[in-house]
């Protein structure tokens, strides 16, 4: 039991610590690999309390996928150090009255949330997986996900397909000029369509434009 | 006192796996460029030791000795912790295959999901080296490595489910244990295929080593470093083409199951036959380094997206139709 404790504390010390330090970094792509640390801690938290397939998926779709891309942007976008001038500088700025605004509605939204809890019984129905011996919580979560919560699985199935579709039209343009391969007429290509064998008497030339 | 001793046997296992890991590392090195040198008509590396046998740790010895350069514009920390990232990602994936019935070190409920996650974490060696290395030609390597990592890992992980619809669970053992009467390297055979080709590409290795490409952009991500860091980087490249081979024994060819389970053959112990399957993809994987010409960076693209992608999800969707007609989903316990 001890063990368990210590594997708690100690990853929810690095969970909070990098957590902070991605706000606090200065270096943005410090602060992408500090959020990297922060989504390990808390799949590892997750694998603790033996929901491992959480923290396995944690793993792969946050750290493997979203956070690539976020590196990518950042990375890419050359804003890697960000001299925090705003904040310390003579002139006024609309940034700090906005993120206060936001972060005190957050935080009353955690207050009502967290106050609400005791009582969770009265007004939601979730039903709780129930464990037996030898029945992991991948089937567990399969059991609940594609029979109860089937409508709602669709559903953000869908809107995952349609913020896909919204981002590639948003993005795409269609440039004039590309020289595209196109691989069927490559690969369709007789010797008839591209050599012509001319007998060429010596002496005389030939015009190729006939 | 009673937790030392547990903590003495994981410790004596882990080492029991890790160091015939890196040994194996060595002899592969050596194997590749062997396999290399004779489809060329070379001979390869043949003087150190019998047939040339230790010119890895030769190399190894050269890498340890030579003095490792950190560029003065460059991200110093990062750029030393690059390298470590790679090697503890690759050898971290060893924790849960099972090299026999009972040779596994950590046998999890979703042992499958662990190794597609550290694999996935994989990228970030590569893109912390090239990044902070602060220079082109590194950056502009880790940059293509982390798009081609990023796409060949869906189409991987698609052809994972198509196994895991045909074993009914994420355990690596169980999965090995349902390929008792049929590898499914059988019914699922294009999917072998692409895991394979998938696999090449995953681990960055010809024709699909379009970051470390030395006609363009010298040597990738590797490029500034130097001694130990850049052994480190080629250990864990190696490491992981040697799981990727791993993993593609136990999901296609039945992993420490014997061919057929007559007589003489199944006298011989699992970890036998799953090493015999390991070598066997990797000469596949050293054959394909000398015989097949690089890719170009769209056609990798758009095999990945266009072709591996969308005919992997067929295939899911027709090997569920076939198990749930012919009604040979597996049991799940409930």
């Amino acid at each position: 039991m001890i063990a368990h404790a210590l594997f708690f504390y100690f990853f929810s010390i690095i969970a909070i610590l990098s957590a902070i330090m991605v706000i606090v970094s200065r270096n943005t792509v410090h602060a992408v690999f500090f959020l990297i640390l922060d989504f390990i801690s808390i799949a590892s938290l997750f694998i603790l309390i033996g929901a491992e397939f959480l923290g396995m998926m944690m793993i792969i779709v946050y750290v493997g996928a979203v956070a690539v891309l976020f590196l990518f942007v950042v990375m890419l976008l050359n804003v890697s150090e960000q001299k925090l001038s705003w904040f310390r500088g003579a002139r006024k700025t609309k940034h700090i009255p906005i993120g206060l605004a936001v972060g005190a509605v957050i935080l009353l939204e955690l207050i009502v949330v967290v106050g609400g809890w005791k009582y969770r019984d009265t007004f939601s129905e979730t039903k709780f997986l129930n464990f037996e011996k030898d029945f992991t919580n991948t089937h567990a979560i399969g059991n609940v996900m594609y029979t109860e919560y089937i409508h709602l699985f669709q559903i953000s199935g869908l809107i995952l397909l349609l913020s896909m579709i919204g981002a590639i039209v948003l993005t795409y343009r269609k440039r004039e000029g590309v020289k595209r391969q196109d691989y069927f007429t490559q690969v369709g290509r007789e010797r008839e369509d591209s050599i012509k064998l001319v007998e060429v008497e010596s002496g005389k030339g030939i015009n190729l434009d006939d | 006192m009673e937790s030392l001793i547990v903590l003495y046997n994981e410790v004596y296992k882990i080492l029991f796996l890790l160091i015939p890991i890196l040994v194996s590392v060595a002899m592969i090195v050596w194997f590749d460029r062997r396999v290399w040198g004779f489809v060329q008509k070379r001979k390869g590396p043949n003087v150190v030791g019998p047939f040339g046998l230790f010119q890895t740790l030769a190399d190894a010895l050269k890498y340890i000795f030579k003095e490792i350069i950190i560029p003065a514009s460059s991200n110093k920390v990062i750029f030393i912790l690059a390298p470590i990232v790679t090697m503890t990602l690759a050898l971290s994936a060893w924790a849960v295959i099972p090299l026999s019935d009972k040779m596994v070190i950590a046998d999890i409920n979703v042992g499958i999901l662990y190794i597609f996650a550290i694999s996935s974490l994989g990228v970030y060696g590569i893109l912390m080296g090239g990044w902070a290395s602060n220079s082109k030609y590194p950056f502009l390597g880790a940059v293509r490595s982390a798009a081609q990592m990023v796409s060949y890992e869906v189409s991987i992980g698609i052809i994972i489910i198509n196994v895991l619809l045909c074993t009914g669970s994420l355990n690596l053992s169980e999965i090995v244990l349902a390929q008792q009467n049929l590898w499914f390297v059988i019914p699922l055979f294009p999917m072998f295929v692409i895991f394979f080709i998938s696999a090449l590409a995953e681990t960055n290795r010809p024709p699909f080593d379009l970051p470390e490409a030395e006609a363009e952009l010298v040597a990738g991500y590797q490029t500034e470093y130097s001694g130990m860091m850049y052994a480190m980087f080629w250990l864990g490249e190696y490491a992981n083409i040697l799981l990727m081979c791993a993993l593609g024994s136990i999901l296609f060819l039945g992993g420490w199951l014997s061919p057929i389970d007559i007589y003489p053959l199944n006298l011989i112990p699992g970890a036998v036959w799953m090493i015999i399957k390991i070598l066997i993809l990797f000469f596949m994987f050293a054959i394909i380094k000398a015989i097949v010409p690089r890719y170009r960076y769209d056609q990798l693209m758009r095999l990945g997206w266009k072709v591996f992608l969308p005919f992997s999800l067929i295939y899911v969707v027709l090997t569920a139709s076939f198990l749930i007609y012919f009604d040979l989903l597996p049991n799940t316990g409930n």
